[in-house]
Formats: C-alpha cells, structure tokens, sequence
C-alpha cells in the first residue's frame, strides 16, 4: 500500500470511529477511558520508533509524557493559547529533550543505554520538584475553560485531539517503516558498526529517532493537565507510562506500526477495565504478567503470532 | 584515473593501548595488496583508521580517487564511503534480520550512490545470481560461503573504487575460502578495483595478491614487492608460517 493511501485510510477510519462513538456514546466515562487507551497508542507508537525500530530501549517514557504536560502548564499560567498549540509546543520541548538525550548517550548500548534514560527521568523529575512556578512537588491545579472550542463536552473535546494525534503517530511510523529512514534504523537496530562502517550515518539516525520519539511523547503529555486538572510530579512522572510503554509494543510486536496499537488497545482496555471492576493497583500487575508470558511465549508479540500462523498455513 | 591509498607513519591505538606503531603501506592504482598476520596483530585496526572509525595518533592516510587527492584523517565514515571506498568488515557482519535485498540497498545508504540504486542492484544480482534467489530471506539464514558473497555485493553496491577487505576466510570451510578468494579476483578484474585485503591464510591471499605486507605486532614486519618474495622469505617462513 503507498504511503498516500495509508495516510487517507488512516484519516478515513479516524473520522469514522470519531463519527460513530460520538453518535452512539452519550456516557461521558468511556470518553474519560478512551482518551487513556488512544494516549497510550501514540506513547507506545513513539517508543517504538525507537525501540522497536532502532533497539534502543527507553524506560524514561515518562519524563518525555510529563515534561509535555509541564510545557502545557507554563503556557496556561502565562500565555492563553489552543491546546492543540500546547500539543505542538510540548512536542517541541520534548523532542529537543530527546534529541539532548540522543546526544549524551550516543555510545551507550543495550541496557546501559536504559539505565540513562531511567536517570535523565529522574532528573527531569527532580527539576519540576523544584521549579516552585509549575506547581513544585505540591501540584498544580488547572481549571478547564468552561467550553471546549468544537461541538461537545471538554473532554469529548480532548478524545478528539488525541484519536486525531494517534492517526498522526501511526501513520507517521507506517512511513517511517517503509522508507529509507526506517531501513537505516534496522541496520542500527541490527548491527550498529556494521551500518556505520558501510556508511550509514548512524548518529545522525539515531538523533532522528530519539526526536521523533521524544516528541510524540510530549505531544501525548501536552492535553494531561486538562485531562486530570490536578497535576503533580509523582503522578505525571510515574513508571507506570515507561513499563506501559514498553510493554504495549513488546505484547503487540515490534517491527510493525501495528504492534504498538493492537498492545496499547489490548493493554490500555484491560487496565481501565481492571480499575472500574477490582482496582486501579492491580494495573501494572497486570501488565508484568502479560509481558513475562509474552516474551516467553511470543517474543515477536500478537503480530509476530499471526505472520507465523500464516506463514504455517500457507506452507500447508 | 587512477585510485591508490598510502599509509604513512600511522599509530593509532585504543586508549592507552598502542596498536599500530609507525606503519607505512601503499597501494598502488589496480593493485591487489595484501596484509597479512595472525590475529591480534593490528589488521582490522589498520581497515578502521583508513575508514575512518577509528582516528590515528598520528601519521597521515591519504587515498587518491580517480586522480583526485583526498587526506582521509578527520573525515567520518560516510564522507569516505562517499569518497569510493568501502570496507567488507571481519566476519562478514551482514545485518542478519534483514533481507538479502535490504542488506544490499543498505550498502548504497549514501545520497551519492542511491542515484544509480537499481542499477547497482542489478549489477550484483548479475555479479552472484544466488543472491537474486534469495532475494527476500533473511541474511542471517543463509549459509556462510553465501553470507560472504553477501557481504561482498553489500560493499560493491556504493561503486567503490577502492575495496578493502577484512579477513574474507573466517569462518569458512577451506573449498569456500579459496572460492571466495577466486571471487575477490573475478571482482577486481571486473569492477578495475584497487584492492587491499587483510587475510592469515597466507597461501590463499598471496594466491591473487600483486604483493604484500607482514604485519608483526603493529608493525610492518616485512614487505615483500612480488608473491615470490614474500614465499621464499626467511623471516616469513619462521614468523609467520612457522615453518
């Protein structure tokens, strides 16, 4: 499929999914649910830009989440502008936090290259604790405007901008996955010395990949105060995002733009189920024993399940 | 036009640690020029100073590309590879969950070689038919003389006009080292390259090399200016072969 079509298909079936919950679901809760799982596509969708297609694992998700909720903060205490502004500029700044992070761990591999990014996490973490205009360690308080800019309650308002940046995020990745670019992430993802002594411009990939992913992140962060309308470190900074993040996409399977999405709804559904019908603490629960059964069992993930299965049938 | 590369007076090492230690090897325009030594002595390391992934102490690399003089020390990897010279790393190194035909295209990753992309790409089906058969299959599944050839068509595919290349015998059974090394001869003659071939099977490289170095320890050993030279040469015969 060319690039063009998939993007109008994405499009398409954004608008139609749009169309139809709008006209079937009054309840305003599964818009509260929705928001999360759709939230959790475009993080997973960003972490495996870089995880899954250039194998460097980031487990400081939640840094590039929080710190695009924090610009959003500083914008609604100083300048009133559209959230979607906010979602752009929040890109913006954790994209540049991506790219510095890029740069500072450019020899770092493997699990060293994880351990990093947990730290910068913490420092990032460490910096709103103690910027006191952001709220400190105490919190911030945002009230929503009282009308959302489009047809519908606010947070219909906020499902909306969200569905529309994870159409973006995924067909950002399905073109990424195609291109040139994103077979120059494989040759790192495969063997990074190998890429750089054939000549494949390996940092300046992998500066790439560290901003696209960071900045996805932050965009997904950007409509957070809005969504919670209390906004604390602890919370917005919480491991829970970083080991969702790179369980969705592990659960889903990782060379695919697909993998992420069906792991965020498969993930994201779970959990909001499991906090209405036993409890919010079991969440992560959940999801540790899922991603131990599925790296056991499925190291390829749900889409690495059914290209197998296919791949039997067909020799059948 | 000519395509030469001299080596002058390089030291160069990993950190601390010295590995090259004053050495001075040329290779003249069309010329097979062979490196050899037992593991350990400095081989690879000598290919990563010319590719510029490793950054000599000292001494000066200087290539001359279709008449055209190039200093080579300080540039990066890519400006080189741009320049027409490629390396076919030790142990093949192929990106092994990748296709054979991605593994390819990856060999002509820079701006300046993807103009002549299907070309090149055709060219190499042409140069080994067995890699348009396996066109689709993951490097990684093929068998090793195979991964070699692989890795040679990788290399071709930025049209280089120096070819260096690292140990093409580890790890293959003897019959496909002397193909390979057959191959490396068919592929020079072919492609009018200047070819600088790091190997320690001794008797298969001096098999198609003009002529050779002895590297001992970081150092030029020996330099044998014709293959009878470095044959019949004492120090070689007991350094090196043991004989």
């Amino acid at each position: 499929m060319r690039n063009s079509v998939f993007w109008l298909l994405a499009a398409l079936s954004g608008v139609a999914f749009l169309a139809v919950t709008r006209a079937l679901i009054a309840n305003e809760y599964y818009y509260f649910a929705a928001y999360v799982v759709l939230q959790y596509i475009v993080l997973s969708t960003g972490w495996n830009i870089l995880g899954g297609y250039t194998g460097y694992t980031n487990f400081g998700t939640g840094a590039f989440f929080a710190l695009g909720a924090y610009a959003s903060v500083v914008l609604h205490k100083t300048v009133s502008v559209p959230l979607p502004v906010m979602m752009l500029v929040g890109g913006i700044i954790s994209g540049v936090i991506g790219l510095g992070t890029g740069y500072l761990t450019l020899r770092l591999r493997g699990v060293f290259f994880a351990i990093a990014t947990l730290a910068m996490a913490i420092v990032m973490q460490t910096l709103i604790v103690n910027w006191d205009f952001v709220g400190g360690s105490r919190g911030v308080y945002i009230i929503r405007p009282a009308s959302a800019p489009i047809a519908g309650s606010y947070i219909q308002y906020l499902y909306t901008l969200m569905l529309v940046l994870a159409v973006i995020s995924v067909g950002i990745a399905r073109t990424i996955e195609r291109s040139r670019l994103g077979l120059g992430f494989a040759a790192i993802r495969d063997d990074e010395q190998a890429a750089e002594a054939g000549g494949v411009p390996t940092l300046r990939l992998k500066l790439i990949s560290t901003t696209l992913s960071g900045a996805l992140m932050g965009m997904a962060g950007a409509p957070l105060p809005y969504y919670v309308t209390y906004l604390d470190p602890d919370s917005s900074f919480s491991l829970a995002y970083a080991v969702n993040a790179v369980a969705m996409p592990v659960v889903g399977g990782m060379t695919s733009w697909i993998g992420p999405v069906v792991g965020s709804i498969l993930l994201g559904t779970i959990q909001q189920l499991a906090t209405v019908t036993i409890s919010s603490a079991l969440n992560l629960l959940i999801v540790g024993l899922l991603l131990i059964g599925f790296v056991i069992i499925a190291p390829n993930g749900i889409v690495g399940l059914v290209l197998s299965w296919r791949r039997r049938a067909r020799a059948r | 036009m000519a395509n030469s590369l001299a080596l002058t007076g390089v030291n160069a090492g990993y950190g601390r640690v010295r590995v090259l230690e004053n050495v001075s090897v040329s290779v003249a325009h069309a010329e097979t020029v062979a490196l050899l030594g037992t593991n350990g002595n400095g081989k690879s390391t000598l290919m990563k100073c010319i590719m510029g992934m490793l950054r000599p102490a000292s001494g000066s690399i200087v290539a001359e590309i279709d008449g055209a003089r190039h200093d080579l020390v300080g540039r990066t990897t890519e400006e080189i590879v741009d320049l027409g010279i490629a390396l076919v790393p030790e142990g093949r190194r192929l990106f092994p969950k990748l296709t054979v035909e991605e593994n390819l295209l990856l060999g002509a990753f820079r701006r300046s070689a993807r103009a002549l992309i299907t070309r090149n790409l055709d060219s190499a089906y042409a140069t080994f038919p067995v890699l348009r058969e396996r066109r689709r299959q993951l490097a990684g599944s093929m068998s090793g003389g195979e991964q070699q050839m692989l890795a040679l068509a990788r290399a071709l595919m930025s049209e280089p006009r120096i070819l260096l290349i690292d140990e093409p015998s580890v790890g293959l059974a003897p019959i496909l080292v002397s193909r390979t090394i057959d191959k490396i001869k068919e592929l020079k003659e072919r492609f009018e390259l200047t070819v600088l071939m790091a190997e320690q099977n001794f008797n298969q490289a001096v098999r198609i090399a003009d002529r050779g170095y002895v590297i001992v320890h970081g150092h030029i050993a020996f330099e044998g200016h014709n293959t009878d030279e470095l044959n019949n040469n004492e120090l070689v015969r007991k350094f090196y072969l043991g004989l």
